[in-house]
């Protein structure tokens, strides 16, 4: 069996960001990357997957400058067999469209049985590029899922919905599926996996290979919001803390009552 | 301007995100005709065209078939733009549609300003001006993001619509939330612990400032993924959605799924190190602290009040 997940490299959302000088994304100087969290999940379904199934073969594909190539060694180390790095230092430029193109490019003539991706990106959001995959394709793509189950051909999953309520669905192989939070515990590469992960096959594309369409939207500007509220800020020592807060609950709620 | 907007139904309702779509329609001043794969037993209340494909036929989830109804439906009406939720019902359809259309899709648009859509990025930290290529446009719509200013009224005009397109999926029903736990809808001071609290032994200062204070303790989306605390703590668009006098945020950095479960709380106190945390958009008090130390001594001065 054929398995292809697709990573991105976002950055850690708790870092100070920074818009860059042409005012259309965020600055990538001083920020920490890691794997973007849905495709952790994403990863950790299709080694499973390929623990699974006998004689699988496990490709983790991303877009991007050199620097993804550390984050798609993590892929490796966790199980995936090969890597298909597609290098594109503009890649933050293309949209949801021209991302998922490239990566139905890359996949059209490889047969693969099962393609999965994380539900949306940390950084921008969008929720598109999976789905978009697998119309690109031909194929079924079943979206937000937070349980998977494959036996002989045939998917069980759980759709993930407002509210807490779960919707169950089946589809056959090849097929896409988009991961949602909670879809698994993503291992931690053990030392000898890390260490055998670097003799594992990852091969950089340039992205012009690949890409044979062009985007229908573009972010013109990145800003900050406007603090909206007027909400008060407080910072100092723990107990003069405390004791602000206390009055300002006296004064405005009447909990402390 | 005309739009098309696609209400949603779940478990034989209509959802309340379609009157989202109809505000984003007033709002933006534009005509509209409303889709549903829906039932004649639970119309919306709306003053325009609905097109209507019985669920009971087509099923209440079923992508490649919705799909090709509503794009017989914009064949039919021509709309400049096609309006979803941003729900998993519109995420999932929304990006279809526009690979059919050839149109720009704009996810989890939050504003329209001067016709340009903005949607958040990083978690809300940031926001960005969408500019479309293409005449025809897609957008789902952030939940919240545009409220009815009064309540939709009307009756629909109903065409009945049909297609016979393949399904390539088979939904089998639905599993409802695990029942039992806490109804955090019902508490009047919820102090909710979020991944900042680091290891699931710290949830223990978040439930002792809850149960000084008189309240129940919550947690965030990733709290719960960690089964650190239970799914029936879990406030957000996944778990619950609630209002209390008193609502304190500790170490949650404000994801929009969380914000949409608590912004109506009466007051709000954020404890984050991080002084830019989305949190402090909604938070009437932000304390920049570790809540580590700051959680317990306030437990104490509440304990000795």
């Amino acid at each position: 069996m054929k398995i292809l997940v697709c990573v991105k490299q976002v950055p850690d959302m708790e870092s100070k960001f920074k818009v860059n000088s042409e005012g259309n994304w965020y600055n990538d100087a001083d920020l920490a990357w890691r794997m973007n969290e849905y495709d952790e999940y994403a990863v950790e379904q299709a080694v499973q997957l390929k623990e699974q199934v006998a004689d699988s073969d496990l490709t983790v594909l991303s877009i991007g400058p050199d620097r993804v190539k550390e984050m798609m060694k993590k892929a490796l180390a966790m199980g995936c067999d090969r890597g298909a790095h597609i290098a594109d230092d503009d890649f933050f430029k293309k949209d949801p469209y021209e991302i998922a193109s490239v990566i139905a490019e890359y996949a059209k003539d490889k047969e693969f049985d099962l393609i999965f991706t994380g539900m949306q990106s940390q950084d921008r959001g969008s929720a598109q590029v999976g789905v978009l995959v697998a119309e690109i394709l031909g194929l079924p793509s079943i979206t937000t899922i937070v349980d998977f189950a494959f036996d002989d051909g045939q998917i069980t999953v759980k759709r993930e919905l407002e509210g807490g309520i779960k919707a169950i669905i089946k589809t056959m192989a090849p097929a896409l599926v988009t991961c949602q939070l909670g879809l698994n515990t993503p291992r931690y590469p053990t030392l000898p996996n890390i260490m055998k992960a670097k003799r594992k096959e990852l091969l950089s594309t340039p992205i012009a290979e690949l890409l044979k369409v062009e985007g229908k939207q573009e972010t013109a500007r990145l800003y900050f919001p406007e603090k909206k509220g007027g909400g008060l800020v407080l910072e100092g020592d723990v107990g003069d803390l405390t004791d602000q807060l206390i009055k300002i609950l006296k004064d405005k709620t009447a909990v402390l009552a | 301007m005309k739009t098309l907007l696609v209400a949603e139904y779940r478990d034989g309702e209509l959802l309340n995100s379609t009157y989202e779509l109809v505000a984003f329609a007033e709002q933006l001043g534009a005509d509209s005709a409303m889709f549903l794969v829906g039932a004649e037993s639970a119309l919306p209340q709306y003053a325009g065209t609905l097109y209507l494909a019985d669920s009971s036929k087509y099923s209440e989830f079923n992508p490649a078939v919705h799909k090709q109804l509503l794009l017989d439906v914009i064949a039919k009406e021509e709309p400049d733009m096609v309006v979803f939720a941003h729900s998993s019902y519109g995420w999932d359809l929304a990006p279809r549609i526009s690979l059919a259309l050839k149109a720009a899709h704009v996810s989890e648009v939050v504003e329209i300003k001067d016709g340009v859509p903005v949607a958040p990025v990083c978690n809300a930290k940031l926001r960005r001006d969408v500019k479309a290529k293409t005449d025809k446009m897609v957008v789902t719509l952030q939940g919240g993001a545009f409220g009815l200013e009064d309540e939709s009224s009307g009756s629909p005009t109903v065409v009945q619509i049909d297609t016979d397109a393949a399904a390539q999926i088979e939904f089998c029903g639905y599993e409802e939330a695990e029942a039992g736990g806490v109804d955090l809808s019902k508490a009047e001071i919820i102090v909710s612990a979020g991944r900042g609290i680091g290891k699931p032994e710290n949830l223990a200062i978040i439930e002792s400032l809850a149960k000084a204070l008189g309240g129940e303790y919550g947690a965030s989306r990733p709290v719960v993924d960690s089964e650190w605390a239970d799914h029936s703590r879990q406030v957000g668009t996944t778990g619950q959605t609630v209002s209390p006098k008193l609502y304190i945020a500790c170490g949650i950095s404000g994801a929009i799924q969380h914000l949409a479960g608590m912004k109506k709380s009466e007051f709000i106190v954020a404890i984050n190190t991080d002084k830019d945390a989305p949190i402090g958009e909604v938070a009437d008090v932000l304390i920049v602290a570790d809540l580590k130390e700051f959680v317990p001594a306030m437990t104490e001065k509440i304990k000795n009040l």
